[in-house]
């Protein structure tokens, strides 16, 4: 079953073309990585599926329903969930309320006492127990991570979608959040995933989707990715590096 | 035990706020009476406001206005309509909640410094319409017959009994604040004052939420009006709607602590207390709203948390209690 389709999508801002026409299916239980330069348009297309913004063409079908143009809470309440390339505390709540929040307002919809219980869980999951009780705003960067990634799960969503959750985390710490990724994977998540952390992404991945300004110019394999030629022109660069990416990482 | 360690919060603060009202039960002085009065009437409108800027996170600059429509139609139905005060309040408490929820669809929309701006000027249109709305008296407003008090018992009484309704609508506001602060929805409301999109994001229904949100914090504040003016005599549109009053209500918020059952119950009677010595001081009384000002000035930069909210960071044991 498909879980998302994502079909002839194109956004602009003004003369501004982020996204066009972009085009794909994503299986449920799969891990799809979303790769590109900078400013290709990964996050426009996250924030295009999740409800920020409205594609000014193009469809998207989130479980066989139609959600184009749906809000960021319709979404939530459909079962997509997502963390954000910048991360976005409560900063004044504690860990656990933040996490409440999600079990609370998601798919799930519980009450403050089943949503604790939940909290409690998806904290444990993630690694975060022992800070329940601090407030958001005190954690450093590489929890604020774990955190957004903890409020997603506890809707106990179908479709998680997670911006760049390895950036700015040191070498055990992204070998830790990769692992949570296969965990979350197992329990029969669907991720879509943006990532520049390449040996991480090219061996978590099931498929992989090229963006360059706002083009979609490729899409498959880790390893058809990886010897694609205009992948290599527009982002990996050296064909070399490409292949060594591949064997490296694990 | 373990329920009253649950309710301990709640307890706090319904204890302060008889403490307050304990002094002219027992004494019977009509002087101290007039004064609690005027503490609680504070503490209702703080509370009530706090629903909205502590827990939401929403400025609302014009928040009297709530105060002065709900006093105006109470009004109007106890001399126009021969209604009795019962009626009076509840009518004010539904038409201030209907006006929050309008407006709320209207200006909710509306982010920090906008929606601040647009409160102020929904102040002064209802201010405006109602100098010049001839049921309601236009600019010269309303005075009661001294008669209608007389199915309360004569004037003293009707004064003594205004006092106590005054005491079960604090309690009541504490209540609703307490319940607010500790719900599911208030959760809500406390992640959309955090980070609005990051809470739409998880599925909370922001424009619904807010909206209720005003609404709750306008329907006390509409009740409070219809009981203060029926026991003033007499309603004009420049005590119904003082756009200072509102300002005042925010000192009293962030001085006893935004976000808190209790900062704004210490924050009304402390501010209120204080704003008695200023007015009866001969160097004070005409810069009094000044020194409110300096005193605002000087929480944000240096104890924006509020006193409960400072206390709660430094013996976070006592949170339990101190909420």
């Amino acid at each position: 079953m498909m879980i998302l389709q994502v079909q002839g999508v194109s956004k602009n801002f003004g003369g501004l073309q982020a996204l066009s026409n972009v085009t794909f299916d994503l299986p449920e239980g799969q891990i799809l990585g979303l790769i590109g330069p900078n400013g290709a348009g990964k996050t426009t297309l996250f924030n295009v599926i999740n409800g920020v913004y409205t594609p000014s063409e193009g469809r998207v079908i989130f479980r066989d329903k139609d959600v184009t143009g749906k809000k960021t809470y319709h979404m939530a309440h459909a079962g997509m969930a997502r963390t954000h390339q910048i991360v976005k505390p409560l900063n004044d709540l504690t860990v656990m309320e933040n996490v409440m929040v999600g079990a609370c307002f998601g798919r799930e919809g519980h009450n403050l006492k089943n949503a604790r219980k939940i909290a409690a869980e998806v904290l444990d999951f993630v690694g975060l127990n022992e800070r329940s009780d601090q407030l958001a705003g005190s954690l450093n960067v590489g929890q604020k991570k774990r955190l957004e990634m903890a409020r997603a799960l506890a809707s106990h969503p179908y479709l998680l979608l997670l911006d760049e959750v390895l950036a700015g985390l040191n070498p055990s710490e992204i070998a830790h959040m990769v692992d949570i990724v296969r965990r979350i994977r197992e329990q029969g998540i669907t991720i879509i995933m943006i990532e520049h952390v390449m040996h991480a992404i090219m061996n978590v991945s099931d498929r992989i989707l090229v963006l360059d300004y706002g083009q979609q110019i490729a899409e498959g394999s880790p390893e058809e990715i990886s010897q694609n030629p205009k992948v290599i022109e527009a982002y990996l660069g050296d064909p070399k590096l490409a292949q060594r990416l591949m064997r490296g990482g694990e | 035990m373990n329920t009253l360690k649950n309710y301990a919060g709640l307890l706090t603060s319904l204890v302060v706020v008889v403490l307050i009202a304990l002094a002219p039960i027992f004494s019977g002085n009509a002087a101290s009476r007039e004064v609690v009065f005027t503490i609680l009437r504070a503490i209702v409108l703080a509370s009530s406001l706090n629903i909205l800027l502590g827990y939401t996170g929403y400025v609302s600059f014009g928040h009297i206005v709530f105060f002065g429509f709900g006093g105006y139609v109470g009004f109007y139905l106890i001399t126009a309509q021969g209604q009795s005060l019962w009626v009076a309040m509840l009518a004010g408490g539904l038409v201030s909640g209907l006006l929050a929820y309008l407006l709320g669809k209207a200006i909710l929309r509306l982010r920090g410094a906008y929606f601040a701006l647009a409160t102020i000027g929904v102040n002064e249109a209802v201010r405006a319409f109602i100098n010049n709305f001839e049921p309601f008296g236009g600019p010269t407003g309303m005075t009661m017959n001294f008669s209608v008090y007389q199915q309360y018992g004569g004037a003293m009484q009707a004064l003594e009994m205004t006092f106590y309704i005054m005491l079960v609508l604090t309690i009541l506001v504490v209540i609703l604040s307490y319940v607010v602060r500790t719900s599911k929805f208030g959760l809500g409301l406390l992640a959309i004052r955090e980070d609005e999109d990051a809470a739409e994001v998880m599925g909370v229904v922001a424009p619904d939420a807010k909206t209720w949100a005003f609404v709750l914090s306008a329907i006390f504040p509409g009740m409070v009006g219809a009981l203060f003016f029926f026991k003033n005599g007499s309603v004009e549109p420049l005590d119904a709607f003082p756009l200072h009053t509102s300002i005042e209500m925010i000192v009293m918020v962030m001085l006893g602590g935004q976000g808190t059952v209790l900062g704004p119950i210490l924050g009304a009677a402390g501010y209120q207390r204080m704003r008695g010595l200023l007015v009866t001081s001969t160097i004070f009384k005409n810069i009094q709203l000044a020194v409110s000002g300096g005193l605002l000035l000087l929480i944000v930069l240096f104890v924006p948390a509020g006193i409960i909210g400072w206390a709660r960071q430094r013996w976070p044991k006592w949170r339990g209690v101190l909420q």
